[in-house]
């Protein structure tokens, strides 16, 4: 017995050390991750001048003398998240609310694993339906409003995005709308109201926050997304002038080219991951902000 | 008059709540009736052969690539998010501020595109490790991405584990070491299960993070050190190049069968988690 107990409280303190260097290992990855780019892309931001590569209109890496603009890209990662969302955000919020309130239970077991089954879908596959249905579906629109273009623009990436972020909205939304307490809807239809009316009016505003914390990782997903993007938008490096025509998000200015890129090309890429990281920053920041605005409410 | 008004608005709301529903159910069903229909007729047994060449455009080292990938980033990353888990939820006290770096760290690192980890796994295993364009480079990479999605389920898991359990432990002369592996992570493996589910299904579905790190090569790797490319990637190849339209729907079709399965067993895991969780 005597000589277990010091071998017993030594795996006990040696197993404590084990799990707390495994829950370092999140922040030094973290840390490694800004490390890495800030190293590399920071010297390129420097060399072509802070205000020039984040306003710089002209993207022309690989010309005699080169420009580093990221505006274009800037310009069009925005365009294509807002379109996304005011396409994306009705449709699910309407759906989370049917979910939590108008579904019939056999519906339900239908609609809920197609949500989650939209979730799993692998990004290259919507690219891939992007390329073969939403293209050509926004071609022929286009040739309608504007007498021409390929089909590859903006507006198919807002389509396509808006599906994309579906599943984020709609799961996120329904448990906010889910974890309204019962009393709130059974108080409405007491005091008169249809079972419509309580539901948008009075239960939907009480689960808000939450909503709105959907919409914001949708926004999150919608601008970090690169591969969908890159199959559809058109990609082109220029001011986006119309949503018919085809814009380069910051996501696929990296793989566009990075393959080929060397020397101050190649780290001014990494420096467009720089600024990437900030946009996701931003959001962070206000997602913190509107949940934890949210947290005293739900108690 | 009122009355009118309100009922027209009800009936307008209500109709757009089954309206949006019936659009989100409809896309889904024809994104995969469309996948399904064009790509199963290109389901021919050359796409399954063992060696990639131009004329077969096999998928099969891409099917096999994955399969390690998945198994690798695995072995990695699940003991090391269920150990910071176990850290976080049975060894600190609540408010500690170490407990507040490391989960902004994790929610840090869940909001960070892949194409950004593509970048950094790129710069620090392919460049500074030397490791190129490997597997092992894609493991690493894949590593970090999912650790977040581990510890989040696990943590969630072992809260759910009733104190009881650990008090009994406690109790009957057990020490930490012995409650936590004997008793509480037995009753979360369900729920750490769903975790592991779900970061299967984003390592399958990745590819930002892959194209450079693990590369685009399109063969079995035989080391660690070689370079290969997932299903994903094998699909944005073969989109890429335009004329292989008919195996990209055949690649979309067998990804999606993988997500459908992947989806199945996480529902079942969770429908035996909460089945146990009532029974506790």
């Amino acid at each position: 017995m005597n000589s277990t107990k010091p071998m017993h409280k030594f795996r006990e303190i040696f197993f404590e050390y084990v799990f707390m260097f495994s829950a370092g290992i999140s922040v030094l990855a973290l840390v490694m991750i800004f490390v890495f780019l800030f190293a590399n892309g920071m010297p390129a931001i420097a060399e072509i001048g802070l205000m020039e590569f984040i306003f710089g209109r002209e993207w022309r890496p690989m010309d005699a003398s080169p420009s580093f603009g990221v505006l274009p890209m800037i310009a069009a990662s925005i365009y294509i998240t807002l379109g996304a969302m005011v396409i994306g955000v009705p449709v699910g919020i309407f759906t989370a609310v049917f979910l939590a309130h108008m579904c019939p239970a056999r519906l339900y077991v239908v609609l809920k694993p197609t949500v989650n089954l939209l979730a799993g879908i692998p990004s290259v596959v919507y690219g891939f339906f992007g390329i073969v249905i939403i293209v050509p579906f926004v071609r022929e629109i286009s040739l309608f409003f504007t007498g021409g273009g390929s089909g590859s623009s903006m507006l198919a990436a807002m389509i396509l995005l808006g599906i994309m972020i579906l599943p984020t909205i709609v799961n996120i939304s329904e448990s906010a709308i889910r974890a309204v307490p019962r009393s709130y809807y059974e108080g409405s239809l007491a005091l008169g109201a249809s079972h419509t009316r309580s539901v948008f009016s009075v239960v939907l505003p009480a689960a808000k926050s939450g909503v709105f914390a959907s919409v914001i990782l949708g926004v999150g997903r919608a601008v970090g997304e690169t591969m969908a993007v890159v199959m559809v938008a058109g990609n082109q490096a220029r001011m986006p002038e119309s949503i018919f025509r085809g814009g380069r998000a910051l996501t696929s200015n990296i793989v566009i080219e990075m393959g080929y890129a060397e020397g101050l090309h190649r780290d001014s890429l990494i420096a467009t991951g720089i600024v990437l990281l900030v946009f996701i920053f931003i959001i962070n920041i206000v997602f913190t902000v509107v949940t934890r605005k949210s947290a005293p409410s739900a108690d | 008059m009122a009355k009118i008004m309100r009922k027209i608005t009800d009936g307008i709301l209500f109709a757009a709540t089954w309206f949006f529903a019936a659009i989100t159910l409809l896309v889904l069903l024809f994104i995969i009736a469309h996948i399904v229909i064009n790509g199963v007729p290109y389901l021919e047994p050359r796409l399954f052969e063992f060696t990639f060449t131009s004329e077969n455009v096999s998928m099969m080292p891409a099917i096999i690539s994955t399969v390690f990938m998945v198994f690798l980033t695995l072995i990695i990353a699940v003991p090391l998010g269920i150990f910071t888990s176990i850290y976080l939820v049975e060894y600190v006290k609540k408010g500690n501020k170490f407990v507040m770096l490391i989960r902004s760290a994790a929610e840090m690192l869940a909001g960070i595109p892949s194409v950004v980890y593509g970048l950094f796994g790129m710069l620090m295993f392919g460049q500074f490790f030397g490791l190129g364009w490997s597997l092992a480079a894609g493991v690493l990479t894949l590593s970090i991405m999912i650790l977040p999605v581990v510890i989040r389920t696990t943590e969630e898991a072992l809260k759910s584990v009733g104190d009881g359990y650990r008090e009994g432990g406690y109790a009957l002369g057990s020490g930490k070491l012995r409650v936590v592996f004997r008793l509480v992570l037995p009753s979360a493996v369900p729920g750490i299960m769903a975790g592991v589910i779900l970061a299967m299904g984003r390592i399958v579905g990745e590819s930002a993070a892959l194209i450079f790190t693990a590369g685009t090569v399109p063969q079995i790797p035989q080391t660690l050190g070689a370079s290969a490319r997932t299903l994903s990637v094998h699909m944005w190849a073969l989109s890429g190049e335009g004329h292989h339209v008919g195996e990209a729907y055949a690649t979309a079709v067998i990804l999606l069968l993988i997500v459908l399965v992947i989806n199945t067993a996480a529902a079942v895991i969770a429908k035996i988690f909460t089945a146990k969780g009532s029974g506790a």
